[in-house]
């Protein structure tokens, strides 16, 4: 691909996203928000991050990602649910998807 | 400079500290392994490099590469991108008042606006640790996840496939782990569960980005149901 595409392609993303990220921020500092308003924009994030999670714990592209991920992903879960520290969480969450796929499970 | 330190150690405590440093290790080996795919696939050493400077989100530069890489379209690689960042829309909104009231910090504050640093920061109950698990979230998150890409750039294929080492994994249980608290207030566990479920369902259809933003049709339901939100405690608050 010619290198100046390649440049304004990566510059049209990168102020799109720029954009997004900026919206919010200066929209909310420029009007009175309302508590309510504001907590319902709270539970959004909440939101979209278990979205999030779920669609990137369960799917890869359009397909399902297949058992280690998600057995991966639950472990990790179980153990913050029952307030392990996060440094096993995350190890553990990795180890479990790791060692699955070594012993052959997608 | 050692000041700003000994001032963030204080209001964040070591564990928490550590917490975000393990995300930044986990982050830099995916920047590795991105590096090395985009360099793997074709590309000049510098175009994975100014994606990470100048996009900075992980998914979407993913997604660029990879359309590009396999003869799409840069009008299909950008509007996939942009889709996949969508999301940071209504994260500014949930997090606006964290960056401070300066226009040079509101600037630089959301370019480091990621999943991750918007987690850190909702899992914080009062201000001033919200404020500063922010910030060193996303300035750890930035410095790594670039580092990382210019040593994958370099090392070529040293990490083409961290799914075998189950990072892939790391992830989700990172943002999980950081919104589980928030799904101990009652109030918000419908909108959660309506809007996973149409995510889910929407994504073998969707282009990526698009379910997870119609995942906030959840909230618009929570909203319908009446629940009654104003006797709760609110847990992200």
């Amino acid at each position: 691909m010619d290198p100046m595409d390649l440049i304004v392609a990566g510059g049209v993303l990168a102020v799109g996203t720029f954009a997004f990220r900026f919206a919010g921020p200066v929209l909310k500092a420029r009007f009175t928000v309302s508590p309510k308003a504001e907590k319902l924009m709270a539970r959004s994030a909440v939101v979209l991050l278990a979205a999030l999670v779920a669609v990137a714990a369960l799917t890869e592209g359009h397909e399902f990602a297949g058992f280690a991920r998600p057995a991966g992903v639950l472990v990790g879960g179980v153990l913050a649910w029952r307030k392990a520290p996060f440094a096993l969480v995350v190890v553990a969450a990795a180890a479990t998807a790791a060692l699955l796929r070594l012993a052959g499970v997608p | 400079m050692r000041s700003i330190w000994r001032t963030t150690t204080r209001v964040l405590g070591r564990d928490l500290l550590r917490d975000i440093g393990l995300v930044c290790l986990a982050d830099t080996i995916v920047g590795i392994s991105y590096g090395a795919i985009a360099v793997g696939s074709g590309f000049p050493i510098w175009a994975p490099m100014l994606l990470s400077v100048l996009v900075f989100a992980g998914a979407s530069q993913f997604m660029f590469v990879g359309i590009i890489a396999a003869g799409g379209s840069p009008v299909a690689a950008v509007a996939a991108g942009l889709l996949a960042n969508a999301r940071h829309l209504p994260f500014g909104f949930a997090i606006g008042d964290v960056l401070g009231k300066k226009w040079s910090s509101r600037v630089v504050g959301s370019h480091l606006m990621i999943d991750e640093s918007v987690a850190f920061a909702l899992a914080q109950r009062d201000e001033e640790r919200r404020r500063a698990a922010y910030w060193v979230c996303g300035i750890g998150l930035f410095v790594c996840w670039n580092v990382g890409v210019l040593a994958g750039a370099y090392a070529g294929t040293a990490i083409s496939d961290t799914d075998a080492f189950g990072l892939d994994a790391a992830f989700p249980a990172v943002l999980l782990a950081l919104v589980l608290p928030s799904l101990r207030d009652r109030a918000a566990r419908l909108p959660v569960f309506f809007g996973v479920a149409v995510a889910l369902a929407t994504t073998p259809f969707l282009p990526a980005g698009l379910p997870v933003l119609l995942a906030l049709v959840g909230v618009l339901a929570g909203v319908a149901a009446k629940e009654p939100a104003e006797r709760e405690p609110e847990g992200v608050r």
